[in-house]
């Protein structure tokens, strides 16, 4: 476990040393604070549309940050040719794609706690209350949902060849699910064989990521809380993508030649 | 040296002509800018047509507001939702509603639609009567519509049903009276003398500011304005009650109505009972029109 702490260690460096997250959080910030001063018919109590678009932004850096950091761990110890003292050390391939994908995680993480805590100010602001669970509930699972991300473009950082095209991929792959992952029995159903089986497997077999993603609308509209067992089925659903991709990434980088 | 020259010849030269075409295109671009109603629009000069698909969707997008996110998709059976309740709870437009609205999503189709249902808006409600809480003390969270519809006035400044359905809300859920009467003007700016915008706009002078004669005179307005819309199609085709021609009868019978209120409360008899024969074309209801004459007729004979 040591081991697997200080490679994720390394990754919790290098993302602090690196701009992408001030960014796009500055950017968030900025976006929203520019819609915030728009005056619509004198009434500051107005703050739906603001909830809406600064959760938006939040979920599209979120994935940006996730995406870009995962896809270039692997292909960029490779290119600086760091991956091959690595594993001449007690290290196990496991342990270094576990490592990798624990310092993506916590990274995510850290900034989904500042995008948050951002949020949660910005509601503040006009609505005067602060419901906390809602946002521990909501932020939880992204967190959640992001780890799916993490361990899906490690992944794929081991099939496909450049980080770009992994990038791309998995964002494609990420936004399909969230607009139609939750209609695709409805897509299958009048359907002919064999297409129709075809839809209904993908329907099965892909996580949705949808479901804590239509969380934004319940966060947005106040919405009552949402019971904590449905939250907690819905992050062990997704602990159970989460680790198979990280058990087929673990598979494939185990016959994968280092150099 | 010489290339040097040349080439401070052809700046001064490219320097000319585009002071030549400025002082050509300028003049035009203001003539054209003269007939375009629209073009210090911002939005319309940057998108052109496509700023009405915008405009329609963040119409639809205040709709969903109203409803706190629980909305058909186009996976949806959207037989419910095919005019949307904040223009329909105006009652100025003609619903094409049908079938429930409350359980649009029908029975869970699997257990993964199933166990998603606890992630998203699953009840029908209305901003206006508290929302996901039922609290009607929230009802004036009904607010939270008005930026949409603000934004989609602004993409297509020609449709009248928004301005109509924001003055409505404006003025009946949050008293804002002042603020929907800049509206309907900024809406009578873009459509001059629409006759659905003058209606809302006497009646905010009539019900709000207790001015009957600035309110009869804008309905008169109205009227005169009705008639001119369509110069070429009989009035018979015109009145013939339907949903296609809703907004045609429909302004027609409540400026009549109204019209006739009003000369009734300041004594003119006469003129009220003219005007109550001319909503009994349109009618659904002409017998109840008829009592109405009827009691009016028994006061006249008796001033």
């Amino acid at each position: 476990m040591r081991n697997v702490l200080a490679i994720a260690k390394v990754v919790l460096l290098e993302m602090y040393r690196r701009k992408e997250f001030y960014v796009l959080f500055i950017l968030t910030i900025v976006i929203c604070l520019i819609m915030g001063s728009i005056n619509i018919f004198n009434d500051n109590q107005i703050i739906r549309y603001l909830k809406d678009l600064c959760l938006l932004l939040i979920w599209v850096s979120s994935l940006i940050i996730a995406i870009t950091m995962t896809a270039r761990q692997i292909p960029a110890e490779r290119e600086q040719r760091t991956l091959l003292p690595l594993l001449a050390k007690p290290l196990s391939r496991n342990q270094l794609i576990f490592g990798k994908f624990l310092g993506c995680w916590i990274v995510c993480g850290l900034a989904l706690i500042c995008f948050y805590a951002f949020f949660g100010a910005l509601a503040a602001s006009r609505e005067h209350q602060w419901p906390l669970l809602h946002y521990l509930q909501a932020a939880f699972l992204h967190w959640m949902v992001l780890g799916v991300v993490v361990a899906m473009s490690l992944l794929g950082s081991l099939v496909f060849a450049a980080p770009s095209s992994n990038s791309t991929i998995i964002f494609a792959i990420c936004a399909a699910i969230m607009c139609v992952g939750r209609y695709l029995d409805q897509i299958a159903a009048p359907m002919h064989e064999p297409a129709r089986s075809i839809v209904y497997f993908i329907y099965y077999a892909i996580p949705h990521l949808e479901i804590p993603f239509g969380m934004r609308n319940l966060i947005v509209h106040d919405w009552p809380i949402i019971g904590w067992n449905f939250v907690f089925l819905d992050a062990l659903y997704l602990l159970a993508y989460l680790v198979f991709f990280l058990i087929a990434a673990g598979l494939i980088f185990r016959r994968r030649a280092i150099n | 040296m010489t290339s040097g020259k040349t080439l401070w010849l052809w700046l001064l030269a490219f320097f000319l002509l585009c002071f030549n075409l400025a002082t050509v295109l300028q003049p035009r671009f203001q003539a054209i800018e003269k007939t375009n109603r629209q073009s210090n629009n911002f939005f319309v000069l940057l998108l052109g047509d496509s700023s009405r698909i915008f405009a329609n969707d963040f119409f639809i997008k205040a709709d969903v507001y109203y409803h706190s996110g629980y909305y058909p998709t186009i996976f949806d059976n959207k037989s419910a939702f095919e005019t949307p309740h904040i223009a329909e709870d105006t009652g100025a437009v003609a619903s094409h509603n049908h079938g429930e609205e409350t359980d649009f999503m029908g029975p869970p189709r699997d257990w993964l639609d199933a166990f998603g249902r606890h992630f998203i808006p699953n009840r029908h409600t209305h901003l206006d009567e508290g929302g996901p809480t039922d609290d009607l003390s929230k009802s004036s969270q009904v607010r939270e519509i008005l930026p949409w519809l603000d934004l989609s006035s602004k993409l297509d400044p020609e449709n009248v049903k928004t301005y109509l359905v924001m003055a409505y809300w404006l003025r009946n859920k949050l008293n804002q009276v002042s603020a929907a009467e800049q509206v309907l003007h900024e809406g009578l700016r873009y459509n001059q003398g629409n006759p659905q915008l003058l209606f809302e706009l006497g009646r905010i002078y009539e019900e709000d500011y207790h001015e009957p004669d600035r309110a009869r005179s804008i309905w008169e307005a109205a009227l005169r304005m009705w008639g001119q819309e369509q110069p070429g199609v009989p009035l018979s085709e015109r009145l013939k009650p339907s949903n296609e021609n809703f907004d045609d009868w429909f302004i027609f019978d409540q400026l009549q109505q109204h019209l006739a209120h009003l000369e009734k409360e300041a004594g003119n008899y006469d003129a009220a009972i003219a005007h109550l024969r001319q909503a009994q074309r349109v009618s659904s209801k002409p017998e109840d029109l008829q009592k109405q004459i009827d009691e009016l007729e028994k006061e006249a004979s008796r001033h």
